[in-house]
């Protein structure tokens, strides 16, 4: 600090230090993530969908309190009804309403979304963790399986794993959790390689911390940045590929509010009758478009969030 | 003497890796109740309670799962895969019908997924904040995010549905009687090929046409990644001391983009290209599905559905086998192509 700095009045000293670094470098990450319009817009997309999850009882009242995952449908006929006032976004096969569907689906995609991830990270981070701390023979077998979690065809194994399970959302969740975990595993690994010899890690054991503590207090936060950047980038993928689980008929049964169930129920109607081929274009349309949006706005969160925080890239 | 000892390594790797993938389909065909389990030798038959309880029995299905796995992999090495209910015949002939189908619209979209990537990605970061760029950018977070069945249903609508220009399937009706009459040989298996080698064009077009929906779904699903990353290369390497060097002495702006910048930029684009080519198996399961085209994909697709376990077990074996083998080709080229790194 310089002298000029040390003779002004006391309270803008502490005004000073009170800021302190790490508030710092948050307000500069903050300042730049709202310069960038692409992460605005990002930010838009997912507040509007999390006011549309929270407020779902509102703008779309269900019909069983009970249940408000199912939609309500009217009559049983085949025939899908194009938008109207009474169902905004049409109606499907069996008259279920598509609006009611998007909007309490909105809730299960944030659901897909955030506990696939959340576990996916946890034991990504774990066996990661293990694996980069202790090297060895525990590195080895830990890596060997997520070298062969890393073989296996996502799509295929994952299908077998919800049959077996029984189908439902509730099965492709799991079954996500269970295999999608492997790149975080690897992330975290290769930076605690890098920090396991430093000095102030040597230093901490030395001065007889105990390994828990080294890692929750140590190593950890100072590595966890790299998978949370990968993280928050994953989100629309998780969703994708959930949705792509429903739409091969793994999802919950016909009439659940889930976005990749409600394609899925549609699949059937993409070419109209003679003389008005595009007669149902909403069914398939309206839902995907939807889907594309949420995962877009991940996507460009996700994007945002690396370029503030990736110290690889911020100061660009 | 070091690429050996490497290739070795890798080999043996590559074997505990295909081990431990048979243990976990294995593990998920456990997960079932024998009568499930025995519908694998059913085949057509029907049989009563008393001959269902005797199948299982016969088949050992109710003995512990260490001899059922040994018993599965002694049957392997004999070269039984065991019998598809979803082909509708023994798993290797079923496998024969269905890659070419697969394997051909990979090798016409797989590089165009790469060239496109590649060749969107250096252009956005030569022009790096112009239109082009913009349009890159927009067109690689779109492709990023879109459902992979919505816009293969949305190409189907648009294209078949309203304008009826291209169906789903891999032939046209007339072409079908074509192909499976007489005089018509299959060399390949290959429908494009088959036909131009029977001097058939007309077929091979016909195939052909066939391919175009399938193929412009995956290029702008897959290249989104690779431009991308190409991208973010090329911006790296347009910003080094060599480059600056390459301007200063005089080079023309095309010699350095094209002989400094992007032959260093594709280094990373290499590995994911090859890790794409692998993952491009999960696009396939869908576009398959939804262009009704009889491959791999679509069979996986439906294996799972009914846990057909035998198709299952012997393509993951496949798909894991052949994500090896690309991984250790990639690391081979990087190797060739940055005499920095060495095979250790």
């Amino acid at each position: 600090m310089s002298n000029e700095q040390i003779d002004k009045a006391p309270e803008a000293i502490e005004m000073k230090s009170k800021q302190h670094p790490k508030l710092q470098e948050f307000l500069f990450s903050l300042k730049r993530f709202l310069k960038n319009p692409l992460s605005i817009i990002g930010l838009t997309i997912i507040i509007s969908f999390a006011l549309i999850a929270v407020f779902a009882p509102i703008i779309a009242p269900p019909y069983k309190t009970d249940n408000p995952y199912q939609i309500p449908h009217k009559g049983w006929a085949q025939e899908p009804q194009p938008p109207s006032v009474e169902n905004p976004f049409g109606t499907m096969p069996e008259q279920y309403d598509i609006f009611y569907g998007m909007v309490w689906g909105t809730r299960n995609a944030f659901k897909i979304g955030f506990s696939i991830v959340f576990f996916n990270l946890i034991i990504g981070l774990a066996l990661g963790t293990i694996a980069g701390y202790f090297g060895g023979i525990v590195d080895e077998i830990i890596m060997r399986i997520v070298d062969l979690f890393y073989a296996l065809p996502f799509l295929v194994v994952a299908m077998a794993l919800v049959v077996a399970l029984g189908r439902g959302l509730q099965s492709i969740i799991i079954v996500m959790v269970v295999l999608g975990w492997r790149q975080y595993a690897r992330i975290i690994r290769s930076e605690i390689l890098v920090l396991r010899d430093k000095d102030y890690i040597q230093a901490a054991r030395a001065s007889g911390a105990s390994h828990l503590r080294v890692i929750f207090s140590h190593i950890l936060p100072n590595s966890i940045y790299s998978v949370l950047i990968v993280a928050s980038m994953s989100v629309g993928t998780a969703i994708l590929t959930a949705a792509a689980l429903s739409f091969l008929g793994l999802g919950s049964g016909v009439g659940y509010a889930d976005w990749g169930q409600i394609v899925s129920t549609c699949r059937n109607y993409i070419v109209g009758p003679p003389g008005n081929r595009l007669a149902y274009w909403f069914l398939v349309f309206i839902p995907g478009f939807v889907i594309s949006l949420f995962v877009l706005g991940w996507n460009l969160l996700g994007d945002a969030v690396r370029d503030v925080f990736d110290p690889k890239m911020r100061r660009k | 003497m070091g690429l050996l000892n490497y290739l070795i390594r890798r080999l043996l790797l590559m074997v505990v890796i295909l081990f431990g993938v048979t243990i976990v389909v294995f593990s998920i065909m456990m997960m079932l109740p024998p009568g499930q389990r025995v519908a694998i030798y059913l085949q057509d038959e029907r049989v009563n309670a008393e001959q269902f309880e005797a199948l299982i029995e016969k088949y050992g299905l109710n003995d512990p799962a260490p001899v059922q796995y040994a018993r599965w992999v002694k049957s392997v090495f004999k070269g039984d895969f065991g019998f598809s209910v979803t082909a509708q015949a023994p798993v290797v002939d079923g496998f024969k019908q269905y890659f070419p189908v697969t394997l051909e619209l990979v090798l016409l979209s797989g590089p165009l997924i790469i060239l496109v990537g590649i060749l969107l990605g250096s252009a956005a970061a030569v022009n790096k904040d112009k239109p082009i760029d913009h349009f890159a950018r927009i067109f690689s977070i779109v492709g990023y995010s879109l459902p992979t069945f919505w816009l293969g249903l949305i190409l189907l609508m648009i294209f078949y549905g309203y304008f009826g220009l291209f169906e789903p399937g891999i032939l046209s009706n007339e072409y079908r009687d074509v192909f499976f009459s007489e005089g018509f040989k299959s060399f390949t298996g290959l429908l494009v090929i088959d036909g131009i080698l029977n001097n058939r064009w007309d077929v091979a077009a016909d195939a052909f046409w066939h391919l175009v929906l399938p193929t412009i779904n995956l290029v702008i699903l897959s290249s989104a990644l690779i431009m991308r990353l190409m991208r973010s290369s090329m911006l790296e390497s347009l910003g080094q001391d060599y480059i600056r060097t390459a301007l200063a002495k005089g080079a023309s702006k095309k010699v350095i983009i094209a002989k400094h910048a992007r032959r260093n930029a594709l280094i990373p684009v290499v590995t994911i290209s090859g890790l794409m080519m692998a993952g491009l198996m999960a696009g396939m399961v869908i576009t398959e599905t939804i262009f009704s085209r009889p491959g791999i994909g679509r069979w996986m697709a439906q294996a799972s559905l009914r846990l057909d376990i035998p198709a299952i077990m012997f393509n993951v074996l496949f798909l894991s086998g052949v994500y090896v083998l690309i991984n250790l080709v990639v690391d081979i080229i990087y190797a060739y192509i940055d005499p920095r790194i060495r095979l250790a």
